[in-house]
């Protein structure tokens, strides 16, 4: 049997109890209807829970047990990147001030705030290899489509207003063809080869006088570096296009190899994947953008500049797209990020790399016995098996992804990339021991040793989890999307 | 080498070499074309110790003024609230923040009710049917708010309050040049949105109007009438609030909002000098399909249990790629859990509490300052905002209340030409009547 539900907090509400301690009113007050325009003052209190501080705490705390994170197991989930964070960057996050900064205050008061954002950002370009950082972008996804939006605007200022088209090979996430939308782009997509590299032939193919960029990962999301960098960047700029860095897998090359160096033009960052911002079980991160020197003009205003007298944001900025966040990005993250990346240094950084990439080989390599290794060759800091094998048998990758429950583990990331069949695709990270990715391997051999000898262990799995399967497409056919409060029945 | 965050040994390392079938770390990497390999030091400072670290940064966050030290009357989108000391216990709970998305349910049905209850809660105080899991910020959801729109109506063209949040509006201006929509700016008059250029304004061309309650100069917009404006050409109603003021104010789904978007930031998130903040997202149940972002569902699993998931994800980008309606991956999760701890502690009686406090507390400002000989400019109706017209640069006064300690009001001048020397005040139930009767005291010589 498994545990008990734990009760929504509006089921625990009682009429009367409170959690909270608010200052006194320590004014005179003046008569409400005075004060609100006629049907405007709230008829109707918003339904939220009556309950005390221990209830909340308690309620959180057993929320919090039927959760896992890092810090509870092992979280091989593909380009995910999900290694350790640092508790040192949760505390400096919350010095009164940095956690308790208002972004329109006198730049006067806040030089210490954007001496840290200055900092990091010429750390990144010296990561990057790029000649300019913006911080502003909130997210992965959302430095894609200012990268884009950035290519556009300078395509336009060179009277280029029929470069509509966005390459992005098969293999890519799926923020790729849909940030190139939003930035008003089509996709057009490149197939991999045989090797799970872009294909050069359908590269030249793809690419004209219509191509606006190449949007690439490198590491590509199988986890192989596109070893043809430099020639698919002279198809790009010699046919007028830009080159797009997707960094999402970053932790695979630092000091090793810098996007710069590549022929880039544009890089994004993923600060809560790299650079140890925590996931926080969805957000927030943090997506800051490097550019190369043609198109810093068009970089997101403001821009953090220093001068003679300190600090200062620049909005002086006329080809600028424009803003793509209020204020200067998620600062919270960035502080994060900083830090981590000032507790390395050069050669933990580069140390970093070098583990994560040992890590995923040593995986792959024993592994590679007990299910299909699509690609046979060294891959970076993640790579990617198929349950091919194992779905001849009836048990599908989902299933053993949710057996993988029953171990402690997160399960990888699975059916992607979509151009690999039955797709589990695992990067460990460098944070982990060698001891625990022996015992991910041992869980992962004895469940293919289970699809050939007792499969229905593994296709009813999970067993151990607080809920079993849950039914989706109910979820998704009669969507319940908040609690009602159930009317009493009258009598 | 030797750090804390690498647990690989030298020992470790030669096995692990010998079974990946390489003699160095090296051979792994010369798939790297060598032209682009990078060679010798990444040239940025050296590690440090935790130590040494804690101290260099915690001089860098001295150089700061914080809220904490001193009195703030600055808002204009980030306020200084109330925050319940067990909303950080909670939060800091290493289950919630070093996890991922919560694609495999059977492991975070902690997060996804905890995202349950968020949506919950905002739809509630919004007065909307269904809200998502939350966006990046109050300014990225009104623009997407407008994509929205652009796409429902299947029209090119939105009409903007002059009196919303300027960097609101100015992403919505990068996000709609992107989509080819066309932004026009409804211009305010006297603080609020001018009815009769809306009037003048309105067409069957017109996806959405857009405004925001109360308005970035604090005053309350008669959201009744724009909406008879909005649904009269078919246009969707979108309302920017702050969720913390429908304490007091009349929700904007009872007046008929489409869209209701915002900041969770009130509630007692870290200002943080602009972010991680919380943005939200709710809207009709004609829409819910049309949402961008995560939604989280009930539904049962295989045993009868009641349980969480990620559900009508066929919106969102991962299944849809360039057919998907928005490119949002991520969602604030971390710091929508953080509203979700102020929200519940402040409960039912609390959210009243504390927006009558904001109100009656700002009121009693308006009434001192006046009292000071400064003018209030707009005198409509207000709730915790409201702007004065000083004799000197706003940069200028700010300066000198700095010198006691006083983080004085936003400088509208900034962005408006038309509204130089004038200061956007705000006060929360934080400020004491003694803080308050201070600021009248320090800014009389400037009426």
């Amino acid at each position: 049997m498994r545990s008990e539900n734990q009760p929504l907090i509006f089921e625990m509400s009682r009429e009367g109890r409170i959690g909270y301690s608010l200052p006194e009113l320590d004014v005179p007050e003046t008569n409400t209807d005075e004060l609100l325009p006629e049907g405007f003052a709230r008829k109707e209190a918003p339904e939220l829970p009556e309950v005390s501080e221990l209830d909340i705490m308690r309620h959180y705390t057993a929320l919090s047990k039927r959760n896992h994170g890092v810090d509870s197991g092992f979280y091989p989930l593909g380009s995910c990147t999900m290694k350790y964070n640092p508790k040192v960057n949760e505390a400096v996050a919350r010095f009164a001030g940095f956690a308790h900064i208002h972004p329109l205050q006198d730049e006067s008061t806040v030089q210490g705030a954007m001496e840290m954002m200055y900092d990091l950002q010429e750390h990144l370009i010296e990561i990057t290899g790029m000649d300019e950082v913006t911080l502003q972008p909130a997210a992965g996804a959302h430095g894609e489509w200012t990268g884009l939006m950035m290519i556009r605007a300078f395509h336009e200022a060179n009277g280029d207003f029929n470069r509509t088209k966005v390459i992005v090979p098969d293999s890519a996430h799926g923020t790729n063809p849909a940030s190139a939308t939003v930035a008003g782009f089509e996709t057009v997509t490149v197939k991999s080869n045989e090797n799970g590299l872009v294909d050069l032939d359908d590269l030249k193919r793809v690419v004209d006088e219509n191509t606006a960029a190449l949007m690439l990962t490198n590491p590509n999301t199988l986890g192989l570096f596109e070893e043809d960098i430099l020639e698919m960047a002279s198809i790009i700029h010699n046919a007028g296009g830009k080159l797009y860095y997707d960094g999402a897998n970053l932790n695979a090359v630092l000091a090793k190899a810098r996007p710069g160096d590549m022929g880039f033009d544009v890089v994004h960052l993923n600060l809560h994947k790299t650079f140890t911002g925590p996931h926080g079980g969805g957000g927030p991160g943090s997506g800051p953008v490097g550019v190369k020197k043609d198109l810093i003009p068009y970089l997101p205003k403001p821009l953090l500049v220093k001068t003679e007298e300190g600090f200062t944001f620049d909005y002086n900025r006329p080809d600028s797209i424009g803003r793509v966040k209020p204020y200067y990005g998620n600062f919270g993250i960035n502080v994060r990020a900083y830090t981590y990346i000032r507790t390395m240094g050069p050669d933990g950084l580069k140390a970093v790399s070098e583990n994560a990439v040992i890590n995923a080989n040593y995986m792959m390599r024993r592994l590679a016995e007990y299910f299909d290794l699509p690609y046979d060759r060294h891959c970076k800091h993640e790579f990617v098996i198929s349950g091919k094998r194992q779905k001849k048998l009836g048990v599908r990758t989902l299933d053993i992804a949710k057996r993988l429950l029953d171990f402690g583990f997160h399960p990888p990331t699975i059916y992607f990339p979509i151009n690999v069949e039955e797709c589990m695709m695992i990067e460990p990270t460098e944070t982990e021991s060698k001891e625990t990715l022996d015992s991910f391997i041992e869980a992962m051999i004895q469940i293919a040793k289970e699809a050939e000898e007792n499969p229905e262990i593994v296709q009813e799995a999970p067993h151990t989890t607080v809920i079993s399967r849950l039914d989706e497409t109910q979820a998704a056919r009669k969507p319940v999307l908040r609690y009602m409060k159930k009317e009493p029945v009258e009598v | 080498m030797k750090h804390r965050y690498l647990p690989m040994t030298e020992q470790d390392q030669k096995e692990m070499l010998k079974t990946i079938g390489v003699s160095s770390v090296e051979e792994l990497f010369e798939d790297i074309p060598e032209k682009v390999r990078f060679q010798g030091e990444l040239n940025i400072k050296p590690a440090k110790t935790e130590s040494a670290l804690m101290k260099e940064l915690a001089a860098l966050a001295d150089k700061n003024a914080d809220t904490q030290k001193n009195t703030s009357f600055l808002g204009a989108g980030v306020y200084d609230h109330y925050s319940p000391v067990i909303m950080d216990h909670v939060i800091s709970r290493s289950e919630f923040y070093t996890a991922y998305t919560p694609y495999q349910p059977e492991i975070s049905q902690g997060e996804l009710q905890a995202i349950f209850e968020f949506q919950t809660m905002i739809a509630e105080l919004t007065g909307m049917d269904v809200a998502n899991s939350s966006m990046y910020d109050g300014g990225t959801s009104f623009a997407e708010a407008a994509m929205l729109s652009a796409g429902q109506t299947k029209r090119k063209k939105v009409l903007v309050s002059g009196a919303v949040h300027p960097e609101s509006k100015a992403v919505l201006e990068t996000y709609a040049a992107g989509q080819n929509i066309e932004v026009v700016t409804i211009p305010e008059k006297d603080g609020v949105t001018d009815l009769e250029q809306l009037k003048a304004l309105m067409s069957d061309e017109i996806a959405a109007v857009m405004v925001q309650y109360p308005n970035f100069f604090g005053q309350i917009e008669r959201l009744d009438q724009i909406e008879q404006l909005a649904h009269g050409s078919k246009a969707m109603f979108v309302v920017s609030s702050n969720p913390l003021s429908l304490g007091a104010l009349t929700p904007p789904g009872a007046l008929g909002a489409d869209i209701v978007v915002g900041d969770a930031q009130p509630f007692g998130l870290p200002q943080a000098f602009g972010g991680p903040h919380c943005g939200y997202f709710a809207v009709t149940k004609k829409l819910m399909r049309k949402v961008p972002g995560r939604l989280v569902g009930e539904t049962n699993d295989e045993e009868g249990q009641r349980g969480y998931v990620l559900t009508l994800q066929a919106r969102e980008q991962h299944i849809r790629r360039d057919k998907a309606t928005s490119n949002i991956c991520s969602n604030q999760a971390l710091n929508a859990l953080a509203s979700s701890v102020t929200m519940t502690a402040l409960g039912k009686q609390g959210i009243q509490e504390i927006a009558h406090q904001n109100l009656q507390k700002a009121a009693y400002a308006k009434k001192q300052l006046k009292a000071a000989g400064l003018h209030v400019i707009n005198g409509g109706y207000t709730f915790n905002e409201f702007v004065i017209e000083l004799k000197k640069p706003v940069s200028e006064v700010n300066k000198n209340l700095m010198k006691k300690q006083i983080i004085g009001g936003y400088d509208l001048g900034r962005d408006f030409e038309n509204r130089q020397n004038q200061m956007l005040i705000a006060v929360t139930e934080q400020r004491t009547k003694e803080e308050i009767d201070l600021l009248a005291e320090e800014l009389k010589q400037y009426a």
